[in-house]
């Protein structure tokens, strides 16, 4: 396994990421309820090419309503979404199609789809996105499954993959499109130290490998400080943390520190 | 008061859910039109599915329609013996098949297998994320779920109505024939004298309806289902209730307007 890769900042990318003239992702005082809920609550957010950004927050405050209001399956209550420069909330479903090439994600369940194998599942994007040529389908097919250590496992079903494989399946069919953006919604959830381990590793190397913009939402702070370039905790529908993990280690908020080195205020 | 307001709540409230029900019904409708219109038909997709509907309805569709034109020549022989009209039987379970029981027996046979299935498959698909995984891939979910069951529907329910009155009509000549030893030539000959085209055609254009209102009612439950397995359940189990009693009510309308259009007995 290879050895935990220091965070760094992209040389480009100012220490707040709000460097809006070549912002790849941004987010403008974004607000959503649900119900009685305020879920976000003017949420500020910019994103460079090749940055990896790390959600992090308790549980149900918002952290995949963001991810979810960037590649527009949710539309927010006011406020303005851009990708790579494009006003996104005013599309229409229909009008999407172009971001979602540009952006992809990866859900918490890898949304898979049960009815075909491991190899049906990774070329479906590009068999919907027009490509006919077979050879060329089994390339780029073989290619993301050898990225994601899977080539192996192809003629599988979901049903009986693990759930690192699972996750590892929606990571190559996030990337066999050529996405320049993956989302990645808890891609450590219910995995094992050492199948978190090789998620994170993944992630890293699609970042190196193909200089994929990455937002990954989170609990694990072991993969934070491992992967992300910056680091933003959502909590009560705010930002409540913006900047780069060393800063978060720093942090004198008593809010952040309790959440990073999981710290309840409850006695017993 | 209070109890006097409760009763105007609790009406105007379903009210205004029957309406929203409506525009969504409405919404899908629009775009289901668009997909059409796209011509991205994914032709294998609605191949599979005619295999799903179509191929795999005909056994509930053929003894439903069977049994049916059975009890139904059995019951009507032994009353209309008592006027002496027993020959007519083959004339009035004809159209009563091709008119009414055989689109309408078909439509509920298949609004409860394969609108449950629908409901089922595309619910199951929505609170496990592939619906927004699809959208993810830039796919809309009508055009990749709906459309190639609307299709297949549209295909395989005319057959399958057509399929339920041929062996509701033929189980009827049995019983007349082999039960009551009735002249094969009377019953062929009073069926044919009054069974047209426009009975049969009746038959067909309900067909039609039914399956499009089938497949949008559950469809729609399928995409509206959330709130995991229970959610799913739930919607299964609205798109067949629902389906069944939207068939029963546009069946006497469809009468109503098809009855003007083709009178019995005109031809």
């Amino acid at each position: 396994m290879a050895e935990p890769t220091p965070s760094t900042t992209p040389a480009s990318v100012p220490a707040d990421g709000n460097d809006s003239t070549h912002a790849f992702i941004e987010l403008k005082n974004v607000c959503k309820r649900f119900g009685s809920q305020q879920v976000l609550l003017n949420i500020n957010l910019t994103l460079q090419h090749g940055e990896t950004l790390c959600i992090i927050g308790p549980s149900g405050e918002g952290k995949t309503v963001t991810l979810k209001h960037i590649i527009g399956l949710i539309k927010p209550d006011s406020g303005e979404i851009y990708v790579d420069g494009v006003h996104v909330n005013r599309l229409k479903e229909r009008e999407m199609a172009p971001i979602r090439q540009k952006v992809s994600m990866l859900f918490q369940g890898a949304a898979l789809f049960d009815n075909l194998t491991v190899e049906q599942n990774v070329a479906f994007p590009l068999l919907e996105h027009g490509v006919r040529d077979r050879a060329e389908i089994d390339r780029r097919v073989r290619a993301a499954l050898q990225a994601v250590d899977l080539d192996e496992h192809r003629h599988k079903f979901p049903t009986s993959l693990s759930g690192g494989m699972r996750k590892r399946t929606g990571i190559a069919r996030a990337i066999i499109d050529r996405s320049e953006c993956i989302l990645y919604d808890e891609p450590n959830s219910g995995l094992d130290p050492i199948g978190s381990d090789v998620i994170d590793q993944m992630i890293l190397r699609m970042q190196r490998r193909y200089n994929i913009t990455s937002i990954i939402v989170t609990h694990d702070m072991r993969s934070v400080f491992k992967i992300a370039n910056r680091v933003a905790m959502l909590y009560r529908g705010e930002i409540r943390f913006l900047g780069t993990p060393t800063e978060l280690r720093e942090s004198t908020d008593q809010v952040v520190q309790d959440f990073i080195n999981g710290r309840s205020d409850i006695t017993g | 008061m209070e109890f006097s307001s409760g009763l105007l709540i609790l009406p105007g409230r379903t009210f205004l859910h029957f309406l929203a029900y409506l525009g969504q019904l409405a919404d899908l409708m629009r775009e289901l039109t668009i997909a059409v219109r796209s011509g991205v038909w994914r032709l294998k997709l609605v191949a599979q599915q005619i295999v799903a509907i179509g191929y795999g309805s005909q056994a509930v569709v053929i003894v439903t329609g069977a049994f049916t034109g059975a009890v139904f020549t059995f019951q009507s022989y032994a009353k209309f013996k008592d006027f002496g009209f027993e020959t007519t039987v083959g004339a009035v379970v004809s159209v009563a098949l091709c008119r009414e029981l055989g689109p309408v027996l078909a439509g509920l046979m298949v609004a409860g297998r394969v609108g449950a299935a629908m409901a089922a498959d595309i619910g199951t698909m929505k609170v496990t994320e592939q619906v927004d995984a699809l959208r993810v891939m830039g796919v809309h979910p009508v055009d990749f779920l709906v459309l190639p069951r609307f299709l297949a529907m549209m295909i395989s329910m005319p057959f399958l109505v057509a399929e339920s009155i041929s062996f509701g009509l033929f189980a009827s000549y049995l019983v007349t024939s082999f039960g009551y030893d009735m002249p094969s030539a009377w019953y062929l000959t009073h069926m044919l004298d009054h069974t047209n085209m426009e009975d049969l055609s009746i038959g067909m254009i309900k067909g039609f309806v039914f399956g499009m209102l089938i497949t949008l009612i559950s469809c729609h439950q399928g995409l509206s289902a959330e709130n995991g397995a229970v959610g799913v359940g739930l919607g299964t189990t609205r798109a067949v209730v629902i389906s069944s009693l939207v068939l029963l009510i546009v069946n006497f309308f469809l009468s109503i307007l098809l009855n003007y259009i083709f009178p019995i007995g005109a031809a």
